[in-house]
């Protein structure tokens, strides 16, 4: 999981393996600060169609995440980064479960048990 | 932060040792202790992800006191956000340096990485400060406290990863960069990106989201 | 100065806690008074206390759990003999107040403290073993976790002589355990304990997945794999993911009672149903948790037993994935009665059906590993068949239950209850007993008794059916859970029937500990000379018993399924034979998990009863030790080739041919 050899040498990788590592880290800085921007630019103007604005947000927000994962913390699709990527696989699945069906489930009570004296309130 | 695992030969028994395909037997005490951190970060995103589902569930339970849109600050975000993402960076640079055996280059990287942490958690103390003052403390509603659970969890976070850089910086100055140091150092890079990621996840929905 | 804490905390006016936790203050203190008289805290200390050897922390977490089996039990038989006791116009012994406190004693001690105790200990012991290697992959981090449990079971019971336990059942549902309604320190003592047990069972739940996927023997790939640590596997990544959102979600209830925050309460926005949702999310995965180590020790016995190779080891494989999938996708049914509609419940109630299937192949597979194989009764084995009816007549009962329409009759009745012991007795409990016999000559070097193992089962069998079927009928017949006093005096022979059960499997438990004794006594004769007293088919029987503090010398090399059969069959594999030896490093004593679950405990205490400076102090005292011990650079033990040899050799010629 980083540039380091598999086989766990502590050594600097000389020349040109050198450069790559220092690159790889200021195109991650460049991306995320492009999407970043992008982000604020989005919410605080109408360049997305209102409505879309969550789903556009949502992009931005995985696509950073993506640029930190790839760029920063060195997730790969090599051999030795399977079982890094299993496990990266398995986490986002629990949390998507945790998060949409906490949503669905919490909704559903929200409109069948809402206490009487809400019911009078409702605004929505 | 002691793994103690002492048996296992530090370079494993062959070059590919810990991968999925290759039964060559126990990885090296690097990957295992880089694969143990990462599972470790994994658990940490689902106990933030409850706490999202949190507050995605109580964010309109405003009980009748402020909405986010009153109380928000995108300026403030912004250079937040900024300040983490660069310190993100500085670490990277650091771990690196230190990977090749650069100090000087690793202290200053590490110190900018502070500095830039601890700026971030001064902006989310004022922040807070702010909104207590005004009667929007995490007592105030459901919503209140859904925010200041999450954004604060995040910010307890940064400031336990600010003491372990200043451990590690200290360790380093005193021991060197021997192995374990040098894996400690990795672990903390990750942890340092990590609240990286769910800082991303955490203005776009909390804030960029919360002042429409 | 302390707090809440006054005098008026001990129970002097109420017998039965008094009584209870002075029993247990005695024991304790007793236990402390041997020790010192007999001078064997040096020993205590160096073997056990600071040990960080896999095998030393299975067997304390499986002590652990056999203590609370017998708290859990006295809390059980309890409310069994006030329910008997209370009907009609009888009051019974126990009023409210006490009885609710001891079934929330009892689920919390029994689950948390029991149950996942006693299977964390077996993995613990066996998975490095069946593996191939020396030890966990975080060994330090190991014996932490160990002692945070400890801490946990130790605040829990503390409770019974210093203030009280929560009365909010084992789950603690607001806003019944919000500080409205539960002004006492109930809730703090169950959520502080279970906050720092919590922790120990994450950073087990880390090494244990870091263990299997990244430290085997050469040549064990995954498929080569025992099942048993396959299912490891798949409950230690379950671990990792249901853990965090119990911390969470006990965060914002301890959030909500001590900072006036409003996550789950009545007013301003709060919402209870939320809780009930989150804590489920954790609590449904936590019974597959349970479950899937007691499925791995099943699949181990019955193949051993059967003198056969487990049937179908693809499809229990896929299996056992199957369900650590799934298991995360069926919560809802706990609370199908709470509102959410029908489309909700549907879904729901489909995946709780789909979840059976998994687990019906994996029942197939062992009956046809048992079919036309050489079978030997063997109390484990004995364990294992009862399992297999009992547990099939439970998650039978579950799947009826996995209908909305159904579950809204039997929701928190007594059909429930009966339904969820069905399954964590004959399938945990059993699990862990079975185990238990099975790997105790491999840990201690000496084989138990048969006769009164075999009495403890038919014992633990017959009491459990007597106890429990009846509460099936009576949840049919509308009991609901939880009654101190019962109104309808008809349910009264069913209530008395299952007192007899309870009886009969305090009569199990008890054989259970006369085992022991008596094995204990005689353990000269029952000497496991071999290594290998079942004949069995995985690595850990072809170590000595007790296998020393390396487990092996040269780690084997593995050339399929059943790894020590094959080496029995074939000889070992090339690069496996012990000719050559290499010098090893295991890791030193560390008293950093002992010291840090000190810490924990002071820490906890004064955060219960709100000693505000005590809390702080142990904290930073904690925070002082986790620094301390990573700034001094750990040494390991060095062994060298000479020492092995001897070792192995000195094995060799005490064995026979």
């Amino acid at each position: 999981m980083s540039t380091m050899n598999e086989a766990g040498s502590n050594s600097a990788p000389s020349g040109p393996d050198r450069a790559p590592g220092y690159g790889v880290y200021a195109a991650g800085l460049g991306f995320a600060l492009l999407l970043t921007a992008a982000s604020f630019i989005v919410a605080k103007t109408h360049l997305l169609w209102p409505p879309g604005l969550p789903v556009g947000l949502a992009v931005l927000a995985i696509a950073q995440m993506g640029v930190h994962l790839v760029f920063f913390l060195q997730i790969g699709t090599g051999p030795d980064n399977t079982n890094n990527v299993i496990a990266l696989a398995f986490g986002v699945l629990i949390v998507t479960l945790i998060v949409s069906g906490s949503l669905w489930i919490m909704a559903h009570l929200h409109t069948n048990m809402t206490p009487a004296s809400a019911l009078l309130n409702m605004t929505h | 932060m002691s793994t103690g695992v002492g048996f296992v030969p530090e370079h494993g028994i062959s070059a590919a040792a810990g991968d999925a395909r290759s039964a060559s037997g126990p990885a090296s005490i690097r990957i295992t202790v880089a694969y143990g951190f990462w599972i470790f970060l994994l658990s940490d995103i689902i106990m933030f992800s409850t706490l999202f589902a949190t507050y995605a569930v109580l964010k309109d339970a405003t009980a009748g006191g402020p909405v986010g849109k009153d109380l928000f600050d995108l300026k403030t975000v912004g250079v937040e956000t900024l300040c983490l993402l660069f310190s993100s960076y500085t670490c990277g640079i650091g771990l690196l340096s230190a990977e090749h055996g650069r100090l000087r280059a690793f202290y200053l990287c590490f110190a900018l990485t502070f500095l830039l942490g601890a700026a971030f958690l001064g902006l989310e103390i004022s922040e807070f400060a702010r909104m207590v003052s005004e009667g929007a403390g995490p007592s105030r509603s459901a919503f209140l406290s859904g925010f200041f659970s999450l954004v604060g969890l995040h910010g307890l976070h940064v400031t336990a990863g600010l003491v372990w850089l200043t451990f590690m910086v200290a360790q380093t100055a005193a021991q060197g960069l021997r192995d374990y140091v040098r894996r400690r150092l990795h672990c903390f890079s990750l942890f340092w990106h990590a609240l990286d990621i769910i800082w991303v996840a955490l203005f776009t929905l909390v804030y960029l989201m919360g002042v429409q | 100065m302390f707090g809440k804490l006054t005098w008026s905390a001990i129970p002097v006016d109420q017998p039965v806690p008094l009584a209870a936790g002075l029993f247990v203050a005695l024991v304790m203190l007793g236990t402390v008074l041997l020790v010192t008289l007999k001078g064997w805290w040096p020993y205590l200390w160096r073997e056990w206390l600071t040990s960080v050897d896999h095998k030393r922390i299975g067997i304390m977490y499986v002590l652990l759990a056999l203590l609370m089996l017998l708290r859990g039990f006295i809390d059980a038989l309890m409310m069994r003999t006030q329910q008997v006791m209370a009907i009609g116009a009888a009051q019974g012994y126990l009023p409210p107040e006490h009885y609710d406190q001891i079934f929330s004693a009892h689920g919390t001690i029994m689950i948390f403290f029991m149950a996942m105790t006693f299977m964390i200990g077996l993995m613990n012991f066996v998975v490095p073993l069946q593996l191939g290697v020396r030890d966990v992959a975080f060994p330090v981090l190991n014996a932490i976790s160990f002692w945070l449990t400890a801490s946990g079971a130790l605040l829990v019971n503390l409770s019974l002589l210093i203030g009280n336990f929560s009365r909010a059942t084992w789950l603690a549902f607001p806003p019944l355990s919000e500080l409205q309604f539960s002004p006492d320190v109930g809730v703090d003592y169950y959520l502080w304990a279970l906050q720092i047990s919590g922790i120990g069972t994450l950073l087990a739940g880390i090494n244990m997945v870091t263990t299997i996927l990244k430290l085997r023997a050469p040549g064990m790939s995954y498929m080569r794999m025992p099942v048993f640590c396959w299912t490891a596997l798949c409950s230690s990544m379950l671990i990792v993911a249901a853990f965090p959102v119990l911390t969470a979600t006990f965060g914002m209830l301890l959030l909500d009672r001590y900072a006036g925050m409003h996550f789950f309460t009545n007013q301003d926005g709060g919402n209870a149903m939320l809780y009930f949702n989150l804590i489920w999310i954790w609590g449904h995965p936590e019974v597959y948790i349970l479950i899937l180590p007691a499925f791995g020790v099943f699949s181990e016995v019955i193949a051993t037993f059967s003198s056969k190779m487990l049937f179908g080891y693809r499809s229990m494989v896929l299996a056992t994935l199957a369900i650590c999938v799934l298991s995360f996708m069926v919560w809802l049914h706990h609370f199908f009665t709470m509102g959410a509609g029908a489309d909700v419940n549907a879904f729901f109630g489909i995946m709780s059906m789909v979840i059976a299937i998994p687990t019906g192949v994996k029942v197939f597979n062992w009956l046809f590993t048992l079919f036309r194989g050489r079978v030997r009764f063997e109390v484990p084995l004995l364990w294992s068949l009862g399992f297999i009816v009992t547990f099939v007549i439970g998650g039978l009962t579950g799947v009826l239950l996995a209908v909305p329409p159904a579950d809204f009759v039997l929701h928190n009745s007594v059909f429930l209850v009966a339904h969820f012991h069905n399954v964590i007795i004959g399938g945990v409990v059993f699990g862990a007993m079975a185990g238990y016999n099975y790997w105790f000559p491999k840990a201690f070097g000496f084989c138990l008794e048969r006769r009164w193992g075999i009495a403890s089962f038919w014992c633990w069998l017959l009491g459990f059916y007597l106890a429990f079927m009846p509460l099936y009928l009576l949840g049919l017949l509308g009991m609901t859970r939880r009654l101190q006093h019962i109104p309808d005096p008809r349910w009264k022979l069913l209530l008395e029937v299952a007192e007899v059960g309870a009886l009969l499997i305090l009569c199990g438990i008890g054989s259970t500990v006369v085992q022991l004794i008596v094995s204990i006594r005689s353990r000269k004769e029952r000497r496991d000379r071999t290594g290998d007293p079942w004949d069995a088919r995985t690595l850990e029987w072809s170590t000595p018993s007790p296998p020393p503090e390396y487990n092996f010398a040269v780690l084997p090399r593995v050339r399929g399924i059943d790894a020590f059969w094959d080496l029995k069959q074939q000889g070992p594999a090339p690069g496996g034979e012990t000719a050559h030896y290499e010098p090893i490093e295991i890791p030193a004593n560390s008293p950093n998990g002992f010291v840090t679950a000190f810490f924990a405990v002071v820490t906890g205490f004064a955060l219960i009863w709100h000693i505000g400076w005590l809390a702080w102090l142990g904290l930073l005292c904690a925070l002082i030790v986790l620094f301390a011990f990573g700034w001094i650079p750990r040494h390991g033990r060095p062994i060298s080739a000479r020492e092995l040899e001897h070792a192995e050799h000195a094995r060799r010629v005490g064995s026979p041919a």
